[in-house]
């Protein structure tokens, strides 16, 4: 892989994440009103007005948040704390650090997200390459019109809609949580077991709803390359069908898909938020949900910054990965 | 033999009034009736809250029950779609109107003014849209519809910008653009007179689409809540329910309407965007 | 024990659609010797293209054979199983396709695309074999052995072609047939190609049916031409003869219109446009655009008859000489 592609690409990166963080920073500060003083403002309210001296408290808060300081110190701070992973405290669970509300939550939403996105995609794809192919039976291309409509279904609709049939109705999984309300985490078959069914519905709504839009892509890009002419040298060729759908057309559609992938990406992310939130699911798209009602600024830009950087990372790795299936990619600068 | 090798691929493709345009035109006037005749139906005040006796199951009277906070569900989804709509077309106006004048600058005149705007665009388009959505709105004291549009709107412009800049720089290679500059018309009369009205099917499709986004980012801010607290909307009915746990006490009449109608409307955006891209690329393919 | 590779009796393909029929091959019948080369000629949607596909048996729908028989050998293309179909192709009867720039996949190294040629005709080789076979076909068509490794993004033009001709001989087929092989190419890379492909068929002993519409082409390359016109052969014969003294007024049009480069000549085109396959008109399909059509053209369908030994036209004005 040319080193030019890479250094461009990480380029682009290190831009993103510059941006974010900018934007991260600065549109708090853009915005009418002062976080500090809000927080404790409203702690007053619900305290029945019993704090004393609330003007030196936010004084000394804002000194110790830094917020008193010209804007390019706290900018540059702002960078100096970022690169220790320092993301400030949670002003609603003070004082608990941000890195560590994030840190706890974030374990959950990566296996549940990442997986289901894993799985979602795999199967979506498989099956729109075998519904875009000419040879599959016609009772299987019934499905086209389900995924479509499945395609249209917000993420967290799903959500909902199975929450009331498997855990309501049905009574077969659990309707919300992470792990059975009350019991300790412990390494053992059946902890392991209970977050296994409190993740099969948030997993099946995420997996289902991505499924139409992956399997209609593909379907999308395997009809396009059907026309293609090495398609037809292929068949002239004498290869087996299987041969030709694998290696010819799967293959090539491959690599589009994939880019799709990336472009889905943030939709992946908004979604799964949701999801969360639906199931009461301790990630990262739950803990967000709790921050804003809490007002919890600091927790609610950390939770945004991360979602940021992650997925500029993930797109940076999808760059990386994408010449490696397409031989022509690294050299398009040609 | 090309010809032929076209003709396989030509096979696949629907016929140019398909039925899937036909449907989800369908569906979506279906919904812009109710939006827009339902109200009348109902008094205002029934989607206070309090109007009526909370939690009451559908019947005679209130045919879709009543919610946790006393309001007549039916009543209320005639008057929250509507507002679920407007924003949807109001960000997708916006986001339209911006993605469009970016992508023609960008893809007419190219250098430095398109390298910074498609930089922009590009860079804009990997952070994630509710990740921005939801520390503006966070920020905001109150919210109200008009503002949750504009809000969307500010991102939404994304993707028609980049859809719009790859058909000007398309466009502006044709035979008739290329006339036209030699005639010495000015750039700007070139790109009202001659790109933009050959640009217009992207351009419904392109906003179907966006409309689609910026509904679905509503909705999608709304369950989060951070939607305007005080108008009821489709996804505040939704975060309502989910607030007062109404899939937990059973309360079908009510999480279910509105998420039948966002996903009547979603399937009917769906189908019409499908449906006009095929419109578009099978017109295109005439022309050539 | 005859010398003939190929027997095509009466061989008709038509596109169902919805408003009927589309004929796009009526009742072509030739016959093909081992070694030689036919050249089929005609403009677009004369159905030479339709042709070619149909003896692979490469026709999608709506194309369907209706009828004939392709007799390579002993058996009738026409009829065989999918699969036996798909033992025939490339070890029996290959094909070079006419866009070269688009006909290798895209993400395969050479290599692949030749082995998997050969595996799916049950030909096992070892590595080593293998790399040498394909070596050994590449050095044929005056490619180095390099070429193997790379990827089609990485060929010229003219070396894609080199490859296709390559992978249509891997399997030594009877009879290959070329689809405008050269017709995305400039001139020079044209000639190299086309005395690559001669030499590797010479070696083969293969017999060729080349498609193409370029007459100047064909003179020099193939032994026998058939004019196409509307689905139907309306003259067959020896390359040099139908020059010499073309008898179809179509023929004579078509060699007409080649620009010369001695004398200036007005640039003759042929007047008037293609027929519809779907309404073709009645008689003879050629009778609007012809000069010489008289009453009996637009009534009666010209046979395609034996005018001498080894001519053959289809016109009403062509007498039979004894």
């Amino acid at each position: 892989m040319p080193l030019d592609y890479v250094v461009k690409r990480f380029g682009l990166l290190i831009v993103t994440v510059i941006l974010g963080v900018t934007i991260n920073f600065m549109l708090p500060r853009m915005m009418p009103g002062d976080p500090v003083e809000q927080k404790l403002n409203q702690l007053y309210a619900t305290s029945g007005g019993q704090m004393p001296d609330l003007t030196a408290m936010i004084e000394s808060y804002r000194a110790r948040f830094g917020l008193d300081q010209p804007l390019w110190n706290q900018y540059l701070n702002y960078w100096w704390s970022l690169v220790h992973f320092d993301l400030g405290y949670s002003l609603d669970r003070f004082p608990e650090r941000v890195s560590d509300t994030i840190g706890s939550a974030l374990p959950w939403t990566l296996g549940l997200v990442g997986t289901s996105t894993l799985i979602s995609f795999t199967i979506g794809t498989l099956l729109g390459g075998l519904l875009g192919w000419p040879r599959v039976p016609r009772p299987v291309r019934g499905l086209i019109p389900l995924l479509m409509i499945l395609s249209a279904i917000p993420y967290f609709l799903l959500g909902l809609v199975l929450v009331f049939v498997f855990a309501i109705v049905l009574k077969l999984f659990p309707a919300g949580g992470g792990y059975p309300y009350g019991s300790a985490l412990r390494y053992d078959v059946s902890t392991i077991v209970a977050i296994l069914q409190h993740a099969f519905l948030p997993a099946t709504s995420i997996i289902l709803a991505g499924i139409g839009t992956w399997a209609l892509a593909m379907r999308g890009m395997i009809i396009s390359i059907l026309g293609e002419d090495y398609i037809v040298l292929a068949e002239a060729k004498g290869l087996k069908q299987r041969r030709i759908f694998v290696w010819y057309a799967m293959r090539n559609a491959l690599l589009p898909q994939i880019t799709t992938l990336g472009l889905a990406m943030s939709h992946v992310v908004a979604g799964a938020i949701l999801v969360e939130v639906i199931f009461a699911y301790p990630g990262i798209g739950y803990k967000l949900f709790q921050a804003i009602g809490a007002k919890d600024y600091f927790v609610i830009q950390g939770i945004v910054l991360l979602m940021i950087v992650a997925i500029a990372v993930i797109l940076f790795i999808l760059d990386l990965i994408y010449p490696l299936i397409d031989p022509r990619i690294a050299y398009e600068r040609r | 033999m090309a010809a032929q090798l076209k003709a396989r691929s030509r096979r696949f493709r629907f016929p140019e009034l398909d039925l899937t345009l036909v449907i989800g035109i369908g569906i979506l006037l279906a919904i812009l009736l109710f939006a827009l005749v339902g109200p009348s139906f109902f008094d205002p005040k029934s989607t206070n809250v309090g109007a009526f006796p909370p939690r009451l199951t559908p019947s005679g009277d209130h045919w879709l029950g009543t919610d946790a906070q006393g309001r007549d569900v039916l009543a209320a989804l005639t008057y929250a779609t509507p507002q679920t709509l407007k924003i949807g077309f109001l960000a997708g106006i916006v986001g339209l109107g911006i993605g469009v004048i970016l992508g023609l600058v960008s893809g007419y005149f190219s250098g430095v003014v398109d390298t910074v705007i498609r930089t922009a665009t590009d860079v804009l388009n990997t952070i994630p849209g509710i990740a921005l959505l939801v520390v503006i709105a966070t920020m905001m004291r109150s919210m109200t519809v008009e503002l949750m549009a504009l809000i969307i709107a500010a991102l939404a412009w994304r993707y028609p910008a980049r859809a719009v800049r790859a058909q000007t720089l398309t466009l502006r290679e044709r035979a008739y653009v290329q006339v036209a500059k030699l005639n010495g018309v000015g750039g700007l009369e070139i790109i009202i007179k001659e790109v933009l009205p050959n640009l217009l099917p992207y351009i419904a499709a392109s906003f179907v689409a966006t409309v689609s986004q910026a509904t679905l980012s509503s909705i999608g801010l709304e369950a989060l809540g951070l939607g305007p607290q005080n108008t009821l909307t489709l996804g505040m009915m939704i975060y309502w329910a989910q607030f007062y746990s109404a899939i937990l006490r059973n309360m079908w009449w009510w999480w279910a309407p509105p998420i039948v109608v966002i996903i009547l409307i979603f399937v009917g955006l769906l189908f019409t965007s499908s449906g006009m891209d095929q419109l578009v690329n099978t017109r295109l393919r005439r022309i050539e | 024990m005859s010398d003939e590779v190929l027997r095509v009796k009466d061989l008709r393909v038509h596109y169902r659609t919805n408003s009927g029929p589309v004929r796009a091959v009526e009742g072509v019948s030739f016959n093909l010797s081992k070694g030689k080369r036919l050249g089929l000629v005609g403009e677009s949607g004369s159905g030479k293209s339709t042709t070619a596909l149909a003896l692979m048996r490469l026709l999608n729908p709506p194309g369907r054979i209706e009828g004939g028989q392709i007799l390579l050998g002993d058996v009738d293309l026409a009829k065989l199983s999918e699969e036996g179909m798909r033992r025939v192709r490339f070890s029996q009867v290959s094909l070079i396709p006419q866009g070269a720039m688009n006909s290798l996949n895209p993400v395969m190294r050479i290599r692949e695309q030749f082995v998997d040629t050969m595996s799916a005709h049950d030909q096992r080789l070892s590595k080593k074999e293998a790399d040498n076979r394909v070596a050994e076909l590449l050095h044929q068509v005056g490619l180095r052995h390099e070429v193997a490794r790379m990827y089609p993004h990485e060929l010229s033009g003219g070396m894609k072609q080199r490859v296709c001709i390559a992978l249509a001989i891997t399997l030594q087929p009877k009879l290959i047939i070329a689809d405008e092989p050269t017709s995305a190419l400039d001139v020079v890379v044209q000639r190299q190609v086309m005395e690559t492909f001669g030499q590797a068929q010479s070696a083969l002993d293969a017999a060729v049916i080349l498609v193409g519409h370029d007459m100047g082409l064909m003179a020099q390359f193939v032994d026998r031409l058939g004019v196409m016109y509307a689905g139907k052969l309306v003259e067959m014969g020896p390359v040099e003869d139908i020059f010499r003294e073309p008898l179809h007024p179509y023929t004579q049009m078509l060699i007409q219109s080649l620009p010369s480069l001695e004398g200036k000549r007005f640039f003759k085109g042929i007047p008037g446009v293609s027929p519809s396959l779907l309404n073709p008109p009645p008689g003879c399909a050629f009778h609007p655009r012809c000069q010489m059509a008289i009453p009996r053209c637009s009534t009666e369908m010209p046979e395609l008859r034996e005018i001498r030994p080894g001519r053959w036209a289809a016109c009403h004005l062509v007498e039979v000489r004894p």
